[in-house]
């Protein structure tokens, strides 16, 4: 793609990850992500094996781990979330340096911390190889319901036009001498925000309109489409099975 | 016998739902290849006589033609073909993440697939002078550079006649120019809804004046322009200190 701004999610680049077609990688992560979730929490090497699986397909993708380690800040409600639970938890109790606490919430810390972790590094692989609109197109290949594909695409479309509005928005408030120091400048925002929400939706009607006048029916034409050969499933599929195999194994183990 | 022109409008009227009257009887044809600007004051009904010459608006009563062919709920299809509606916000016309995508939706909403319709994409963007950005997200583009793809939008579907609804607004002056050169290398017919007086004698041979919901003038633009009376009679004002010469230069 000849632009030179991207999404901050993607990290542009042509190797075999991000040559798959979406409509592979995307099943490929959500499986991946139910079989993590099936994997018992004591078998702590198969949540090793997992991680590696995850680095090897970073690797191949040449996303550095940096890129992925940044973009991990979204986890971080989940964390705090995670390391509350000893404290809180109930039961039999365990001294780690000097402080006590829960064994079984020490297990559910633990527990969410790997699943979720693995499962935020995949979704962050599949969004740093697979741009936006390549996801959508996926998802329609996947026969996702269109209304929702499209609400997406234009969301997609319109994000900027909508934040330059908002943006518009609060010079104008600014240049009048408006600055929002405390709760009583709530109401002023509390309109603004119904102002844009009214200004998108009549530009929700515009673009209707302007879908019409050019024969729109109610489904969006195929334009671009991506297909996957038999070979692009086989490849995304080595992610999930490879951790299908050990999470077998440790069920079998335990 | 003649071929049908490229535009043709009879009596239409038409009231919207809470019983504004908006149009009182609009008579007007546009003949193939002709270039046509439609003046009018603020609120004159401009807009809704766009709205009806591509079956968005229905008629409340009279006809609309395009090339021969009566709007009609059955005919829409091929009538949303033949009227290239060209938007005043390029935002919304230009809806889909990608310049090609954008200029290929309605060709593909007629059917047209594969190795014709990436031609027709690259044509119509070569017919605006922008080759070069079919990958690009529309709004990574210029103001001047939207305008265009959204002409180009249309063009893809090669309709019988171009309607623009104020194609200069906005656009800083070079902006303008290039755009001007652009409509005047088309050949199609075009229908321009503006109130900037000098783009119109700069383009178009023959203006009309709505005003009130009917057609308040017709004529060779330079002739209704150096009317003072008949402008300001529908609250049209040329630019200060420009003046209509007698003859073309």
């Amino acid at each position: 793609m000849g632009a030179g701004h991207h999404h901050q999610l993607y990290r542009p680049g042509d190797t075999v990850v991000h040559r798959l077609p979406p409509q592979c990688k995307l099943p490929a992560v959500a499986a991946f992500a139910v079989v993590v979730v099936a994997t018992p929490r004591d078998a702590f090497w198969a949540f090793g094996v997992h991680a590696l699986l995850l680095a090897g397909v970073a690797a191949a993708a040449r996303v550095p781990a940096g890129f992925v380690l940044r973009r991990m800040v979204v986890e971080v409600p989940f964390v705090i979330f995670a390391l509350a639970l000893p404290v809180i938890g109930l039961g039999a109790r365990v001294e780690v340096l000097g402080v006590s606490l829960s064994a079984e919430g020490l297990w559910a810390a633990w527990n969410i911390l790997a699943k979720a972790t693995l499962g935020v590094v995949a979704s962050i692989l599949l969004a740093a190889t697979t741009e936006p609109r390549m996801m959508l197109l996926g998802a329609r290949r996947l026969r996702l319901p269109q209304t929702l594909v499209q609400i997406a695409m234009f969301m997609l479309r319109y994000m900027d036009v909508i934040l330059d509005e908002m943006r518009r928005m609060r010079v104008a408030r600014e240049s009048r001498g408006f600055a929002a120091r405390d709760v009583r400048q709530v109401p002023v925002l509390a309109k603004s925000a119904g102002a844009l929400f009214i200004r998108s939706y009549e530009r929700g009607e515009r673009v209707h309109l302007a879908m019409l006048s050019r024969g729109y029916n109610g489904s969006m034409p195929i334009i671009d489409d991506v297909r996957a050969s038999a070979a692009s499933w086989a490849v995304a599929a080595v992610l999930p099975a490879a951790a299908l195999v050990t999470a077998a194994l440790s069920w079998s183990l335990s | 016998m003649t071929p049908s022109p490229s535009l043709r409008v009879q009596r239409l009227a038409y009231a919207y739902p809470d019983g504004t009257q908006a149009l009182f009887g609009v008579d007007l044809t546009i003949g193939r290849g002709e270039r046509v600007a439609l003046l009018g004051p603020n609120g004159a009904g401009k807009t809704t006589l766009v709205m009806h010459l591509n079956g968005i608006l229905t008629a409340g009563h009279g006809t609309v033609e395009v090339a021969g062919l009566p709007v009609r709920k059955n005919t829409l299809g091929e009538i949303r073909r033949r009227v290239g509606l060209v938007f005043q916000d390029p935002d919304d016309q230009l809806f889909m993440p990608t310049v090609r995508e954008d200029v290929a939706f309605g060709p593909a909403n007629l059917g047209v697939r594969g190795a014709e319709l990436e031609h027709r994409v690259k044509e119509a963007l070569e017919r605006v002078g922008l080759p070069d950005i079919a990958d690009r997200p529309p709004h990574h583009l210029s103001f001047g550079q939207r305008r265009r793809v959204a002409v180009a939008t249309v063009l893809a579907m090669r309709p019988e006649i171009l309607v623009l609804d104020e194609p200069s607004s906005n656009l800083d002056p070079a902006s303008r120019r290039e755009l001007a050169e652009i409509l005047r290398s088309l050949d199609v017919t075009v229908l321009m809804v503006t109130h900037d007086l000098p783009y119109a004698l700069e383009l178009c041979e023959r203006s009309l004046i709505l005003s009130g919901g009917v057609i308040a003038a017709d004529g060779p633009t330079r002739e209704i322009l150096a009317d003072d009376a008949l402008l300001a009679a529908h609250r049209l004002e040329l630019p200060y200190g420009f003046a209509v010469a007698d003859r073309p230069s």
